[in-house]
């Protein structure tokens, strides 16, 4: 395939008309000029989100401060008098249900990812590669709404919930299996989080995997390895970087995750170490309770809303690092 | 164990047993690892296969002729439909999709076009990555702050929605496009401009043209995601159960919205259209994602002949 | 070149369109009114609504969007709902606030009544004694089991289940928190010093959050040993066991219509409507909320405070039977005519008014 220039990297596109015929002569800079605005267009808009929210929400900042992080209690003010603010907002009990039900889909969906994304690479006939992945990828087509619906009315009973009652007869003795066991909880949404990381974490690892330069593989396999030890040997240390990327692309996915969180973690302002215990992430939070919020409140959901937003930010800006350096050693890794 | 005359073949297909026992050993983990592989392949097909069976089978019922020509009735009373929903859905879309593929198709000319090594370029693409991984339900609030009750003071209605629905779009559209932007190849370019074109006539009857199908694929997959967004229609278009055209001054129903409403209340009959909603739904964005990779495989195999 | 010529056609009958759309779509509809609030009413206004669309006036849309209590008070005061629903009412602050966004005063008046029952998800458990001291600790999650020696000793017939209590509150702000955390700060000096009343409290760990009436009523029937507080309309209509509560004389009544209209008879509704119901008793179930709405005397577009007015008289006047078949409990006939006059006041600001009778400002 003939190459782009950004795989030439060095040289430059073709970018000068031919010189002459004075008609038409301004539409080349117009045009230059509107594409750029539309650019920076995208630049200004996503400057203006961030500045006005934090603008909005900065008296729950200024009031709260650190507390705003550490605070365990967060009681809606129920005066309107602002800008002073009544209430208290203590965010972490959100911020714990985040880092909780992420955690759990991490754990269930990265393992599962690594595995499907060497079937289809390695073990897979090369004619089924394609609708094995996209069969897999097909679960990010479905609506976070449907999840939600699909989770709360059918998995949760179904299947969520023997298998909590499993877990807690056989091992609640550990604290992370202690009852009560509530049908909507941490372990609820994390798993059906689960399933919505799934997609997105095997598209990437999967092309990890397939950027790894074939002759590595083979000259392993000319060594005598077996094909288990090709793929723990060699090819999984040197997709590391890419794989945690993707575990990482996946993690800011699931933090970022409303609806369907919201119809299944439970709703309770409290925090427990129980897996069972019904808690509350930050983006659930706020769409259950921004309808009705008198604006006071609005102003403490925005707070939250800043805070996800930093962290989906920092989630990122970390996952395309780690990807970046992947696609480096070889082939296009990136999204 | 062989001796050095017998040929390389032969030794390939003695069995497994005339090997050392370190070896037995590898083999035998390499063929558990196999097969562990292959069965955690299995079940995660599982999940996609349940969640389509399921909404189906609960859906199927509900969604007839009426499902879509009638408005909502009570969550308690049985019949009415989601039209309502279908109409604002398509409402909302219908703003947006003008709203997010021009800036977003636009910007994506501006980075590959014009932007090449440039640190505004690469600023640009940086803030589009950024905007991929924003929670739609943080753009729902800025929406509302900014076009419902604030400096623009629109109200609920169909034209806040789609400004949300819009501003999620726009990041995938921007990205998807620069990517296929990337794979036309630059000999068109310069064979255009060896003929005499411009350098925009170049890019909007050579470059866009031939990237067109892979741009519609990620319009495609724009609109997918867009259409099954509920977290930033909650305070822009509110929701309503009797079907609305006006742009302004009204507030607009929404599909996945509807959806919710009728999921989280506990009348058997709502639950039931919810789930006839959920097909509906689940329908239109698994086709569109289909037919957006079929173009792109297509449009990818074009590319490789060139 | 033909292609481009249809290319152009088409593009021009697309933007044609959408010019038409754009200019047409920002004139608000006329025939519709629009109103948002509490999820208390739902079934009672989506009953009304419907109603009204079949047997008095089908070409009115009456949209009514259950978003919570403090979002009816909020959006009514940004002035971007027709009116406003809510479990509370505006106190004389806010009404401040609202005359001076508006320019005129807004009217708030009571619509039905209802109670906050205790519901459970287990059936055999209808009809068991609790009172406030109890209610109080089971929700601080300082009683957890059905077994618990306070329970037993309201209960002393009663085979009481081992099993865990979940208590079920409201994970969204709401007017039915309001009325219940308000009552049982009024009862319960715990209660009070601890969570205290308001629209949303710090539900202690081990509690689950259901979003709306809706979805607290969800999660009771989901969860075994889930007991709960919804209005009394949907424990009705879903057949939801129900608790017996023990009113301020001490005695224990179970949530009917009857004793609910029976805590409503002491009431002394003063002239401006604001009024909580508490020290309920005698025959009278003690857990007993309002709901309110709020007009505006002006600013409304000709016909829709018209539409309003006509809609809302209606609902007042002959909704009785409706309310009653689900649970709510209708304004009594002096309660309704002072009820009927301030609905007359909407618009009555306004210039010039498209029919309605009585005259301008009555106050």
């Amino acid at each position: 395939m003939t190459g782009t220039s950004a795989e030439t990297g060095a040289a430059r596109a073709p970018h000068r008309s031919l010189p002459g015929r004075s008609r038409g002569r301004f539409a080349d800079p117009l045009f230059k000029a509107a594409v750029t605005t539309s650019g920076v267009f995208v630049l200004a808009l996503l400057a203006f989100m961030i500045i006005r929210t934090t603008a909005d929400a900065w008296p729950i900042f200024a009031k709260e401060g650190l507390g705003f992080f550490t605070g365990t209690e967060w009681t809606a003010g129920q005066t309107r008098d602002l800008p002073n603010i009544h209430g208290t907002y203590g965010a972490l009990p959100f911020m714990y249900g985040t880092l909780v039900t992420s955690a759990i889909a991490l754990v269930i969906a990265l393992p599962v990812s690594i595995a499907v994304a060497l079937y289809i690479t390695q073990l897979a006939p090369r004619r089924l590669r394609n609708p094995l992945s996209y069969g897999v990828e097909t679960l990010a087509a479905v609506p976070s709404i449907v999840y939600g619906l699909w989770g709360l009315l059918f998995f949760l009973p179904v299947v969520l919930r023997p298998v909590m009652d499993w877990l807690h007869r056989w091992f609640g003795g550990v604290f992370l299996f202690e009852g009560p066991v509530f049908g909507l909880s941490y372990f609820s949404a994390g798993v059906v989080l689960a399933l919505m990381v799934l997609p997105i974490m095997t598209a990437i690892i999967r092309e990890v995997f397939a950027a790894a330069p074939t002759a590595e593989l083979q000259a392993a396999y000319g060594l005598g390895a077996t094909e288990w030890e090709v793929i723990r040997r060699v090819l999984v240390p040197r997709s590391m970087s890419g794989i945690v990327g993707g575990a990482m692309l996946g993690l800011g996915r699931a933090v970022g995750e409303t609806v369907a969180v919201a119809m299944l973690v439970g709703g309770s302002q409290a925090m427990g170490y129980s897996l069972f215990f019904a808690g509350d992430t930050m983006a659930a939070h706020i769409f259950n309770t921004f309808q009705d919020a008198l604006p006071e409140t609005v102003l403490g959901l925005m707070a939250i809303g800043v805070a996800l937003f930093v962290f989906t930010f920092l989630i990122n800006v970390l996952a395309r690092v780690l990807v970046w350096r992947a696609s480096r050693f070889g082939g296009d890794a990136a999204v | 164990m062989t001796t050095t005359l017998t040929p390389p073949r032969a030794a390939q297909r003695r069995s497994l047993r005339q090997v050392d026992r370190r070896t037995r050993w590898r083999k035998l983990t390499s063929l558990v690892m196999r097969m562990v592989l292959t069965v955690t392949m299995a079940l995660a097909c599982l999940p996609l296969v349940l969640i389509l069976y399921v909404v189906a089978e609960r859906g199927w019922s509900v969604v007839d002729l009426h499902f879509f020509t009638q408005d909502t009735l009570p969550f308690r009373l049985e019949g009415g439909g989601f039209r309502q929903g279908f109409v604002g859905s398509f409402l909302i879309m219908a703003l947006a999709i003008p709203m997010a593929v021009v800036p977003g198709i636009a910007t994506a000319v501006y980075l590959v076009e014009y932007g090449r090594g440039r640190k505004l370029a690469a600023l640009v693409r940086f803030v589009t990555d950024v905007m991929t991984g924003v929670p739609s339900i943080f753009v729902g609030l800025f929406v509302y702050a900014v076009l419902v009750i604030g400096t623009v003071k629109l109200g609920f209605g169909t034209l806040a929605a789609a400004v949300a629905i819009a501003i999620v779009m726009l990041p995938i559209v921007v990205r998807s496009s620069e990517e296929m932007l990337k794979l036309v190849p630059d000999s068109l370019r310069s064979a255009s401009l060896g003929m005499g074109a411009r350098r925009w006539q170049t890019t909007t009857k050579v470059v866009l043209p031939a990237a067109a199908p892979g741009l519609a694929t990620g319009a495609m997959l724009a609109i997918a995601r867009g259409a099954g967004e509920t977290a930033p229609l909650i305070l822009t278009g509110l929701g309503s159960f009797t079907m609305t055209l006006y742009l302004v001054g009204e507030r607009q129903a929404s599909l996945p919205q509807l959806i919710h409403q009728n999921a989280v209340q506990p009348f058997e009959p709502g639950i039931a259209r919810a789930w006839g909603g959920a097909l509906c739904l689940v329908a239109i964005t698994v086709l569109f994602t289909i037919v957006a990779r079929v173009i792109a495989a297509r449009f990818a195999r074009t590319r490789e002949g060139m | 070149m033909n292609r481009s010529v249809r290319q152009r056609r088409w593009f021009a009958a697309v933007a044609a369109t959408a010019l038409a759309w754009a200019v047409a779509g920002c004139a608000p509809g006329t025939n519709r009114i629009e109103g948002a609030g509490a999820t208390f009413p739902t079934p009672l206004y989506q009953d009304w609504i419907h109603s009204y669309a079949i047997s008095v006036d089908p070409d009115l849309t009456v949209d009514y969007q259950s978003i919570g209590s403090g979002g009816g008070i909020t959006q009514f005061l940004e002035q971007t709902v027709d009116w406003g629903t809510s479990e509370r009412y505006l106190r004389d602050s806010d009404l401040a606030d609202a005359e001076r966004a508006r320019g005129c005063p807004a009217i708030q008046v009571p619509i039905a009544f209802g109670a906050v029952v205790i519901a459970f998800g287990d059936p055999a458990l209808d009809g068991l004694v609790l009172d406030a001291e109890v209610i109080s600790a089971i929700f601080r999650r300082e009683i957890t089991n059905f077994q618990d020696p306070r329970i037993a000793a309201l209960n002393p017939d009663r085979n009481l289940p081992d099993r865990e209590i979940i208590p079920v509150h409201r994970a969204d702000g709401s007017g039915t928190t309001s009325v219940f955390t308000t009552w049982l700060a009024d009862e319960d000096e715990t209660w009070a010093s601890t969570l205290g009343a308001g629209t949303e409290v710090a539900w202690p760990a081990g509690t689950v959050g259901g979003p709306g009436n809706e979805g607290v009523a969800a999660n009771i029937t989901q969860n075994p040993g889930g007991i709960g507080y919804v209005n009394q309309s949907y424990a009705m209509v879903l057949e939801l066991p129900q608790a017996t509560v023990v009113n301020a004389d001490g005695n224990p009544v179970y949530p009917t219509p009857e004793a609910t209209t029976a805590a409503l008879s002491e009431l002394m509704i003063p002239d401006d409507f604001q009024f909580d119901i508490l020290g309920v008793g005698g025959e009278g179930y003690p857990i007993a909320g309002t709901v309110w709405n709020f007009y505006w005397e002006c600013g409304y577009a000709p016909q829709t405070a018209a539409q309003l007015r006509d809609f809302w008289s209606w609902a007042v006047r002959e909704g009785d039977e409706a309310a009653l078949a689900l649970g709510y409990i209708p304004l009594d006939a002096a309660l309704k005519q002072r009820v009927l006059a301030a609905i007359n006041r909407i618009g009555s600001g306004d210039p010039a008014r498209t029919g309605g009778s009585g005259d301008g400002h009555e106050r």
